[in-house]
């Protein structure tokens, strides 16, 4: 009895979440009135960055996560696609752009797939590393020789049309990373990373099943770079295939928590919004900061903070270690206005953000001990 | 009517042939087991078998289809399964899904809902219902060992390889073990096995094929492979 009922409460929660992306996505859309075509607003720009960086992290984790196989090759399909803007952005449309860019990484990735994916372990991870430094060094040295050019403009994009392309891209990816972990090909892909002995003995088609998950991601993670250099202006092989492109996605994913469907979405969101801010104000504090958070997390939340929170045995630890976090963040507020009262203006989320990971980290870490005490 | 038949069969790993011009045949519906001191090429021929490694030379068929060079997916969806003599699971998932991954990708196009009904079936012919919603690292090594012949069994093979099932089982273990493969054996299926119980594989094999640095030395029935002089002086030997 209990049984059918489940499985019938699922299969509506299956459908509920899909549309809550969709509906999310498209109130967002919205955003593109608080500004003009010629003038956008805030909001889009700092969406374009968070819309890219969830569209690379959940695509990264989509075949990454369940299979093992870490790839560290982001940034040479979303250079690629970057590349693809610089060449033909004057003759075609952003969304065309962003086909062209993803048909050419998939057809890459795909290839790529086919030569490395037998390379189990680091062997692959270093495999695709070498090939944002290989298409970077390739590239630098095609132009300079043959078009006698170190870098290129990209035809600029009013930022409301780039946001309302990553917008459907992102809802896209999202929907597709939710289906994917519930479907037999998401299966394949976790028993390939649990033990690709036992599932290619039980007819599971490995090689064939990491192809198109690297293949498919790699489409969405080119056709963002397409979207994205429309918004760069200038771009050369160094900025194009920056390799900090590639260890982003994977740093948000573990910082989020790379089981959970929420994890790479938060690690993205929080991640660009201390990138936004800090970049612009204190550049020279944000690789350290950034990774002194990196340290904590792994440290102090191996499973990231999604799955940290899902380790909180009962709905009072929750709800308290939401509260905790809430609190952290007010005081991350106040914080700000002090500095800002004393003269020093940090952007308003920076230590918002920093108090709530910190408060997030005491709180989950005493909440936990606190069960196994008990 | 042979099930499976090969010839030549050989590998070699630097200098060393693991393998070595093995001809064999399995007759449909028997239990064969095949016997060897340690590193005699046993498991690596099973790898031969289901496609885990690529033979240097020879041919093996497969209910008349030839195997050889195929990947290991191809050779299951032909209807082969096998256990591994290091159990290898899914320690991420329960002792049902573990079971369940064997029935959804065991055959090409089967429903959910049927390979929902082959793992209960499945489950329940190994005696692991109890256990189904389990961790598998919580499981003790009896139960492992079946849980490695459910995930074979889900996938609904014609020919099962069994490597080293009874390793490390106490005797009421071992004797629930080769009850198991009986009953296997009774519901239609094909089984090879490798084992050290030389108990269980005199009183449960048809036929016994034996290895010895690679190379078939002798084969028969229990009764003619434990009065063989060879086999008595390799083991003996060995001991
Ligand atoms: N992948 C491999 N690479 C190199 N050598 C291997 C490989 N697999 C097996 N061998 C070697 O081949 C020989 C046969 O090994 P195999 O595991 O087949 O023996 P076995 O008969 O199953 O022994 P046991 O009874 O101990 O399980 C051994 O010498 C082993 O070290
Ligand atoms: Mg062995």
């Amino acid at each position: 009895m209990s049984k059918t009922n489940d499985r019938g409460g699922a299969r509506i929660k299956q459908q509920i979440i899909p549309i809550v992306i969709v509906a999310v996505l498209f109130g967002l859309s919205f955003l593109t009135r608080t500004g003009s075509a010629l003038r956008p607003s805030y909001y889009v720009v700092l969406f374009v960055s968070i819309l890219n960086y969830i569209v690379l992290a959940v695509s990264w984790n989509i075949f990454s996560g369940p299979s093992g196989y870490i790839s560290l090759s982001t940034a040479a399909f979303f250079g690629l696609g970057i590349y693809v803007s610089a060449l033909l952005g004057e003759k075609l449309p952003v969304p065309l752009l962003m086909i062209v860019a993803g048909v050419i990484s998939f057809a890459i990735a795909a290839i790529i797939g086919v030569i490395t994916l037998r390379l189990r372990g680091v062997y692959f991870t270093i495999f695709t590393f070498g090939l944002v430094l290989l298409l970077q060094y390739f590239i630098l040295w095609y132009e300079v020789k043959f078009n006698n050019l170190r870098g290129r403009t990209v035809m600029a994009v009013p930022y409301n049309t780039v946001f309302i392309c990553l917008l459907i891209l992102a809802g896209i990816v999202l929907i597709a990373a939710y289906y994917v972990k519930r479907s037999r090909f998401g299966m394949a892909l976790t028993g390939i990373g649990e033990c690709e002995d036992a599932a290619a003995h039980i007819g599971v088609n490995t090689t064939m099943v990491k192809v198109i998950a690297f293949a498919a991601t790699s489409f969405a993670i080119g056709a963002s770079g397409a979207a994205k250099a429309t918004t760069m202006i200038y771009i050369d092989p160094p900025i194009a295939f920056n390799v900090m492109m590639s260890f982003m996605p994977v740093l948000m994913v573990i910082f989020g928590g790379a089981g959970s469907f929420l994890g790479p979405i938060i690690g993205a969101i929080v991640f660009t919004l201390l990138q936004e801010q800090l970049t612009t104000k204190w550049p020279k504090w944000y690789m350290i900061i950034f990774g002194v958070v990196m340290i904590i997390s792994i440290v102090f939340l191996p499973k990231g903070l999604v799955g940290s929170f899902g380790e909180m045995v009962g709905k009072r630890k929750k709800l308290l270690l939401i509260a905790a976090t809430a609190v952290f963040m007010v005081v991350g507020f106040i914080f700000t206005k002090l500095l800002a009262a004393a003269g020093t203006n940090i952007g308003g989320l920076v230590f918002p953000l920093l108090f709530g990971i910190i408060g997030f980290v005491i709180f989950a870490n005493v909440l936990k001990r606190g069960k196994e005490a008990a | 009517m042979s099930i499976m038949e090969g010839t030549g069969v050989s590998i070699s790993f630097g200098g060393l042939k693991a393998v070595s011009d093995v001809k064999f045949n399995v007759e449909e519906g028997e239990i064969l087991g095949l016997i060897g001191p340690n590193g005699a090429g046993k498991s690596t021929f099973f790898n031969l078998l289901s496609g885990a490694l690529t033979m240097d030379s020879g041919t093996v068929y497969f209910c008349g289809k030839k195997i050889s060079g195929l990947k290991p997916n191809q050779i299951c969806h032909l209807g082969l399964g096998r256990t591994f003599q290091a159990a290898k699971n899914f320690p991420g998932m329960v002792v049902y899904q573990n079971v369940m991954m064997g029935a959804l990708f065991g055959k090409k196009g089967r429903s959910a809902a049927e390979a929902a009904k082959i793992t209960d079936e499945v489950l329940d012919f190994v005696g692991l219902t109890e256990l189904k919603d389990k961790n598998v690292t919580d499981i003790p090594l009896s139960a492992q060992k079946q849980l490695e012949v459910a995930r074979a069994l889900a996938t609904r093979p014609k020919l099962l390889l069994l490597d080293e099932v009874m390793a490390g089982l106490n005797p009421t273990e071992v004797e629930d073990a080769m009850k198991l493969i009986t009953r296997i054996r009774d519901s239609g299926i094909t089984v090879i096995m490798i084992e050290h119980v030389m108990r269980a594989i005199m009183t449960i094999c048809d036929r016994i094929i034996v290895l010895h640095h690679g190379a078939k030395i002798a084969e028969g029935t229990p009764d003619e492979i434990s009065t063989s002089r060879t086999v008595i002086e390799i083991y003996l030997g060995e001991s």
